[in-house]
């Protein structure tokens, strides 16, 4: 019993050893949080994709402006994982981002008779933590909403928090939670990774219902109905993303496996000695 | 290692696994027209907002390009990323793999003080902690 509240005493010092941060980088990270004061605010006091030109403009802002903070915490943590582990690590870094490249350029059939993409998120959050996935997942929004005219620009904002942001903290979260309670490393990384994906098109859902209410029960009766048309077609595929998340850590653990220690992947104990 | 074993077994059957999902609606769902899940979306925009609705913005490539991307470059542009992707994964492992098997001797937990003094004693700047492949004990 006293051990574990040692550990847990230990955890939270590193926990807050990695907020701790320069001055620097506390500048930029105010500005950003003031940047989201500033515009998500207002919108949200009244009131998958997204595809191209269909949010409102103001709400278009708001999404934007709330996944700038998380991009400017992810690019700090991916600066200092530079700084602080060998260079091996990037590769795995890279790999991350390749898998959600990979992942979410495949369109997949569904039971329900529609094709839906997966994330792909679920891989770097585990490794890494939410936000440096953050920063992965806004370039290949950038690269769809470009080139593949897939999402947009004007709903960058809104699918970059569903994708890139909420998704990964889902994940993240309970891959924590589940190595809590003992569960097996990989079910947990599966259970983390397939939530995380359908928690992303959940997300999607509500984002939709609060910019398009349903004039008969408002925007719960909307999400409910958003998520009537994501949510069947993405569950087989939100399990597939975990399966393959799990075969690709696998084969990160047989070949890289001082890099994960490095990242303090797989560690049983804190990370403070 | 008896683990390695057990891990072939499950990244065979996982691989299984996925190709069975993926591959099983097309079989219990004959002539279904598998469009995309956003579309679907955009369509329950109208439908819950009772009118078609017009989007404000067009793709940066269709205002481009003027009009739609044709279907066949949509696919070229989908398989870029995808080989992109792929690319990046394969090199990686690849590279691990190598290592793995021909790097022999990697550093690891007991070496490591060798290897940070090394680079420390011959340049003043960033020691690099990568250790040089050939090198043998």
């Amino acid at each position: 019993m006293r051990n574990r509240v040692k550990r847990l005493a230990s955890r939270l010092s590193a926990f807050e050893q990695s907020l701790t941060f320069s001055r620097s980088e506390k500048v930029v990270l105010a500005i950003s949080l003031a940047f989201t004061v500033c515009f998500a605010m207002p919108a949200t006091a009244q009131a998958m994709h997204i595809m191209e030109g269909f949010l409102p403009p103001e709400y278009c802002i708001a999404w934007g402006a709330i996944c700038v903070p998380f991009l400017v915490l992810g690019v700090i943590r991916i600066k200092r994982l530079i700084a602080n582990t060998s260079r091996h690590t990037l590769i795995l870094l890279a790999m991350a981002g390749a898998f959600i490249f990979v992942i979410s350029s495949l369109k997949i059939p569904s039971v329900t008779g529609s094709c839906s993409h997966m994330t792909g998120t679920g891989l770097g959050a585990i490794l890494f933590g939410p936000t440096p996935v953050s920063v992965l997942g806004i370039i290949v929004l950038i690269f769809q909403a470009t080139l593949l005219a897939h999402g947009g620009l004007t709903t960058l904002g809104a699918n970059c928090f569903s994708m890139a942001i909420a998704g990964p903290i889902i994940a993240w979260l309970l891959y924590k939670g589940a190595l809590a309670l003992r569960i097996n490393r990989s079910v947990a990384i599966f259970i983390a990774v397939m939530l995380g994906d359908l928690f992303t098109y959940c997300v999607t859902s509500v984002q939709l219902a609060l910019a398009y209410p349903s004039d008969v029960g408002g925007v719960v009766a909307s999400a409910v109905k958003f998520l009537g048309v994501f949510a069947p077609t993405q569950v087989p595929l939100a399990v597939v993303e975990g399966l393959l998340t799990v075969l690709i850590i696998i084969g990160m653990q047989s070949f890289a496996s001082k890099e994960l220690k490095e990242i303090s992947f797989g560690e049983k104990k804190a990370g403070v000695a | 290692m008896e683990k390695k074993k057990s891990n072939k077994l499950t990244v065979i059957l996982l691989i299984v696994l996925v190709v069975a999902i993926i591959f099983m609606p097309l079989l219990i769902l004959p002539g279904a027209e598998f469009l995309g899940s956003d579309d679907g979306g955009s369509k329950m925009v109208s439908e819950v907002t009772g009118e078609e609705y017009e989007p404000w913005f067009t793709p940066v490539m269709e205002t481009l390009i003027g009009g739609e991307l044709p279907g066949e470059m949509e696919s070229l542009f989908f398989c870029i990323q995808t080989g992109i992707g792929v690319g990046i994964i394969a090199f990686s492992f690849g590279y691990l793999a190598a290592r793995k098997k021909y790097g022999g001797d990697l550093p690891d937990e007991g070496e490591n003080d060798a290897l940070t003094e090394e680079p420390l004693a011959a340049k003043g700047s960033k020691p690099p902690q990568q250790k040089p492949l050939r090198q043998k004990n």
